[in-house]
């Protein structure tokens, strides 16, 4: 194990999170997670778009490429596939993944990279003061729909199940130790994991509050069949009883970057084949 | 008596699915190996099937390559061929196809029958028709029919002893009644063969531009196809394997652009290629590039817009999108090479230049020369050998250090010690979040100052002509180079001269007296003067005409030649 502190930013840095953000337990706990599983910070990147969410990355040591608004995901699966050797995490907002970055958030599980996608949900849009996310719930009142949402909230669990993902989680950052565990599995799983992270905005959002989550949500027990993908659909579906924990895993399904390209060796250390392309010129009498 | 001499324009239409692609990439082939100089390019409607597409071959004694309006012989192999010409076909034209075929449209127009179809039936296949259609062609030219027999059998040889004979009676049959048309109506043609031109390779704008991306150690790609830049695409795909590349097909340009800047960040050197359209959804990312200081080149076959446009035709009104593409003041290169030696060239260079100023890089091609096929000497094709400008890192590593140069060395994750990280907001020297004004103002010049270098680096336009004797100055970029040089030559008036730029930012210092006390004529395929007003912008000159154009097809070499005789200086 290493020593959690490794991670950690010098003291005194800036941080933009308001207090008692939920942001803060997901920073805390992707850092034991990092270090319970014996992951270097220079063989670790983090990926991030724009956000409160996506600043993650400035508040940990390890490298980081913090891009644009809904971008967070083809960064991090270019990032796999030059270095497979590296751990990569795509950490943002719900706002970030399903709503700018939809389209990237649905062929990213096509693809299946070996990376986690850690989406922060708040269920609102916090950097730019309160308006409705993707998830957030039909009726919630907000500065564009003061009479509330009036559309269906986006069912990321389900879309991920639909698409095949092969590791599908929610957590609730309340549970400091079953969402470290949850985050740890993600990170070991050969293939795309996706961890939907219920982490309550204190400032904009007074409807989906610590204990509105406290009270909607369950953990599945051992005797949940992760393999089961229909059971893992109806608890995607259900709104009213929140599932938490790893709802969908199955091993095995190729992962992008080793379709996608032969051999695991960092792309800058391949050498420049000079005679072939003299020979590929040649062809062309 | 008929006599060609010199110089020929051979010119194959038909619909798109008929096999007039076939026709031109055998008699290109074939003529190139008996020694012809040759340079074809093509036009074709935005259709799988159907339409009526055109390809003109020039057989010429001297190395050309420009279209000429000209049609001297024309293949016309079905009824929609004449009418969709009829503006290139004169009294001189002569026309051969189908009577049957194309006799209801052929109007005032005579047209020689040659039975194609009746030969390829006789032979057990339609699917000969583009083997009698180029051996035709060969008889008219009084080529050497023993090359083409082996070129057939060369390139058939997969397919069987049996296809082989075929092909070959099929050429013989085309051959002999192309002779014989020949010497009916009075035919002769004298076209000059060159042993050197043998050896030469013969390829088009997207292998050219393809190889030097081979050249510039390119080993990833991440785009989304769009006409007319997905040739490049294609190509890296087919050889992705002997070079090592990593191929993606993004969902979205976004996501293209995206994804190869990230693949730059961890040490890959990525190319994204596109066309206007597609550019358009990309230009965010471009932004990203500037400021994360991350390397990316971007290929962009350009065609004519706005919004959809005119999908496989030419233009280059593309100029003005990335010379200003991207929020913001960040330093950035453009290229737009004029020649196949140039595209091959300049590509290397795009990297070259991306890699070590970490900023965005752009190709600008024209449809018309990505789809142009020349051949020339291998050695043309200049290789330069550049290595990756990653760095080692210490655990102390900053990755904004603010330098001289504006150059902070590079780092890529997980190759050592130092932690690299990149960060879209305006960040301090560690790359962290800052609103310090004082930061602010340090890294934003840090940025720009690399802009110094790219100047200093920036490569020289070429002179056509006696530049330093002329009054008057032909400017142009791209792929108008070929058609300014020959209308020059044919011209020969000696205060006229051109200069040709392939790199059209930022303009070399250097070039600037050039063009003084000069009268600059700026040509270009658009209708704002693009390259034009950049030229006052980078060097103050006065643009005393333009000579533009807007159609969608690439200027002919009769065209500038008229407007030149037409100019009042």
């Amino acid at each position: 194990m290493i020593d959690k502190k490794l991670y950690d930013m010098p003291k005194g840095t800036d941080m933009a999170w308001c207090p008692g953000c939920g942001n803060f337990p997901i920073l805390n706990i992707v850092k034991m997670a990092l270090s319970e599983l014996d992951i270097k910070p220079q063989d670790a990147v983090i990926c991030s778009g724009i956000g409160q969410a996506a600043k993650t990355p400035h508040y940990l040591r390890v490298n980081y490429f913090n891009g644009l608004h809904g971008r967070a995901l083809p960064p991090a699966i270019a990032i796999k596939n030059v270095s497979p050797q590296l751990t990569v995490i795509a950490e943002s907002g719900d706002g970030d993944t399903y709503g700018e970055g939809g389209n990237h958030f649905i062929h990213t599980i096509r693809r299946n990279p070996d990376i986690t996608n850690i989406v922060h949900d708040n269920m609102i849009y916090g950097l730019t003061k309160g308006q409705a996310s993707p998830t957030s719930e039909k009726g919630l009142k907000n500065p564009l729909q003061p009479e509330g949402v009036i559309v269906d909230q986006f069912n990321p669990l389900a879309v991920a199940l639909a698409l095949d993902a092969t590791f599908v989680a929610r957590a609730f950052t309340g549970d400091i130790l079953q969402t470290k565990e949850i985050i740890k599995a993600a990170i070991l799983h050969k293939g795309y994991a996706l961890v939907d992270v219920f982490q309550p905005c204190v400032v904009f959002n007074k409807q989906n509050t610590y204990q509105w989550f406290k009270d909607k949500g369950y953990y599945v027990d051992e005797t949940h069949d992760k393999g089961d993908k229909m059971k893992a659909l109806e608890l995607a579906f259900d709104l009213n009883r929140l599932a938490l924990g790893i709802i969908y895993q199955r091993e095995g399904k190729p992962t992008y970057e080793t379709l996608v390209r032969e051999g695991t060796e960092p792309l800058h250390t391949r050498s420049f084949d000079k005679g072939a392309l003299e020979k590929l010129i040649g062809t062309y009498k | 008596m008929k006599r060609f001499s010199g110089d020929i324009s051979l010119v194959l239409g038909g619909a798109a699915g008929m096999g007039v692609q076939t026709v031109e990439a055998l008699l290109v082939q074939v003529l190139k190996r008996e020694g012809y100089n040759i340079f074809a390019s093509k036009e074709y409607m935005s259709r799988i099937r159907g339409g009526s597409n055109s390809t003109e071959i020039r057989v010429t004694d001297k190395k050309r390559s420009a279209f000429v309006k000209r049609i001297d012989f024309l293949f016309a192999m079905d009824k929609d061929v004449i009418p969709h010409l009829k503006e290139r076909i004169s009294k001189e034209t002569i026309l051969l196809g189908e009577r049957e075929k194309v006799c209801d449209t052929a109007g005032e127009c005579h047209v020689i029958d040659v039975p194609f179809t009746r030969f390829a039936n006789e032979l057990g296949n339609p699917l000969y028709t583009s083997t009698v259609a180029v051996g035709v062609a060969l008889g008219i030219l009084q080529a050497d029919e023993g090359v083409f027999a082996d070129y057939l059998r060369e390139h058939f040889a997969r397919k069987g002893e049996e296809v082989v004979k075929k092909n070959i009676e099929a050429a013989q049959k085309g051959y002999a009644f192309g002779k014989h048309i020949a010497y009916n109506e009075g035919i002769e043609v004298n076209l000059a063969k060159n042993k050197s031109v043998e050896e030469e390779i013969l390829l088009d704008g997207n292998d050219a531009v393809g190889l030097g991306a081979l050249a510039a150690r390119c080993n990833y790609i991440s785009s989304y196809p769009m006409s007319p830049g997905t040739g490049i695409l294609t190509f890296l795909a087919e050889h992705k394997k002997e070079f090592g590349i990593v191929v993606d097909q993004a969902e979205d340009e976004i996501a293209a652009i995206n994804h190869s800047i990230g693949a730059w960040y961890a040490g890959a050197r990525a190319l994204v290629t596109t066309s206007g359209g597609g550019f358009d959804l990309m230009v965010e990312g471009i932004s990203l590039a500037g400021i994360i200081e991350t390397p990316i080149v971007v290929h962009i076959g350009q065609r004519p817009g706005p919004a959809t446009g005119l999908p496989t035709r030419t233009e280059q009104a593309d100029l003005n999108l990335v010379l200003y593409a991207g929020h913001g003041e960040f330093p950035r290169a453009i290229f737009a090479p004029g020649t196949h030696e140039e595209a091959f060239f300049d590509m290397q260079q795009a990297f070259f230049i991306a890699d070590k100023y970490q900023t965005p890089v752009f190709v600008l091609m024209d449809q018309y020369l990505l789809d142009s096929v020349r051949s020339f000497p291998k050695e043309n094709l200049q290789m330069m050998n550049k290595k990756n400008a990653i760095v080692e890192t210490k655990a102390d590593y900053k990755r904004y250090a603010i330098t001289a140069s504006g150059i902070s060395p590079r780092g890529i994750p997980g190759y050592s010690e130092g932690l690299v990280g990149v960060d879209s907001d305006e960040h301090d020297e560690d790359a962290h979040i800052t609103e310090s004004a004082e930061v602010r103002i340090a890294m934003h010049e840090k940025r720009l100052r690399k802009m110094e270098g790219i100047r200093d680096e920036a490569l020289p336009p070429t002179p056509i002509g006696d530049v330093a004797r002329a009054d008057t100055l032909i400017v142009s970029w791209g792929s108008n180079r070929g058609v300014v040089e020959e209308a020059l030559e044919i011209v020969k008036r000696d205060n006229l001269a051109g200069l040709h730029f392939h790199q059209v930012y930022p303009l070399p210092k250097k070039a600037e007296k050039l063009l003084v006390k000069k009268k600059v004529i700026a040509l270009e395929n658009n209708a704002g003067g693009q390259f034009a007003n950049l030229l006052k912008l980078e060097y103050g000159v006065k643009i005393t005409d333009t000579i533009l154009k807007y159609d969608g097809d690439p200027f002919s070499v009769e065209e500038i030649v008229e407007k030149i005789k037409n100019l009042r200086v």
